[in-house]
């Protein structure tokens, strides 16, 4: 063994790989993580889509599922689970739903919320 | 009367059982620490796999990456599992990137760029079978920034203690 105190030196092209390498990560993380603004609320009761409502609104609803009522609220461009007949509360615990794509499922009671971004509403609204 | 089965091996199949059985070693080990989010792993396995390319041949550093996918899995229980078709799909998409790689000028391009490419694809292909298999679910983009920085970090270390381990002379 030649010992561990000298460290091998990159080569030109592995500088190049290796900034390159950092450029993708960086790019990844602006593009991945920039966090797009939800617009809209879509509400999934059982097999149905009960409602797809703007976030742009302060609501408070009321979700009838096999448990009993469920209560949603949206509020400054967010939504979540505010109280739920369903034992683990899991769907609760989730808190404040603000990005496009984010989800909470309550499975007990058959109620999920998605969070839809401007993109994908355009897709799926109808006239 | 009982007869015995004799199988021929060549110094080539013992070689790669040596170095297939230092590559399980090593994946054995690394199964055992705990990560803070799964999938994020140094691969340390892959050290042995690069270093097998360099001092031997592509054909050699195939067959212990496979058999090192392969014998982990056995050993570790999870043989057929999805677990063990993401390891498979990342060491085949490694392979197939050192095996373009390997024929970048080596004037310039040491093994920390042949690393750095085999981590990234990896990933990738991990990342390609969560998504169409396990997870179809864009959600699971979110997660790729975090496996890209680890494949880059872990990437550049591997790469770093191939090149020291080549450049000890000794076979």
């Amino acid at each position: 063994m030649s010992g561990w105190k000298t460290c091998p030196k990159p080569l030109p092209g592995d500088w190049i790989v290796i900034s390159a390498g950092l450029l993708l990560v960086v790019m990844l993380f602006l593009t991945l993580w920039h966090g797009e603004h939800a617009a809209k609320l879509r509400i999934r009761q059982g097999d149905t889509i009960y409602a797809t409502l703007s976030l742009d609104q302060e609501r408070t609803l009321d979700i009838h599922g096999p448990l009993g009522n469920t209560r949603i609220v949206i509020h400054q461009g967010r939504a979540r689970f505010v109280s739920s007949p369903c034992r683990n509360q899991y769907c609760v615990h989730q808190g404040w739903l603000s990005r496009a794509s984010q989800v909470a499922i309550c499975l007990p009671n058959q109620i999920s919320l998605e969070l839809l971004g401007a993109k994908k509403s355009y897709d799926s609204l109808n006239y | 009367m009982q007869k015995n089965i004799i199988i021929n091996t060549t110094a080539d199949d013992h070689r790669i059982a040596r170095l297939a059985a230092l590559a399980i070693g090593l994946h054995i080990a690394e199964a055992i620490i705990p990560s803070p989010l799964p999938g994020v792993k140094p691969g340390i396995a892959n050290i042995v796999t690069l270093y097998v390319l360099y001092r031997f041949d592509f054909a050699t550093a195939a067959w212990v990456s496979l058999l090192r996918v392969f014998a982990s899995s056995l050993l570790l229980g999870n043989f057929l599992s999805p677990t063990f078709v993401l390891s498979l799909a990342g060491a085949l998409s490694s392979l197939f990137t050192l095996a373009l790689g390997v024929k970048l000028p080596r004037r310039w391009f040491s093994p920390i760029s042949l690393s750095i490419l085999a981590a990234f694809a990896h990933i990738a292909g991990q990342l390609l079978v969560v998504r169409l298999w396990l997870i179809p679910h864009t959600g699971v983009a979110y997660l790729l920034p975090i496996f890209a920085t680890a494949a880059l970090l872990f990437g550049v270390i591997n790469g770093l203690i191939t090149t020291k381990l080549l450049a000890d002379k000794r076979p």
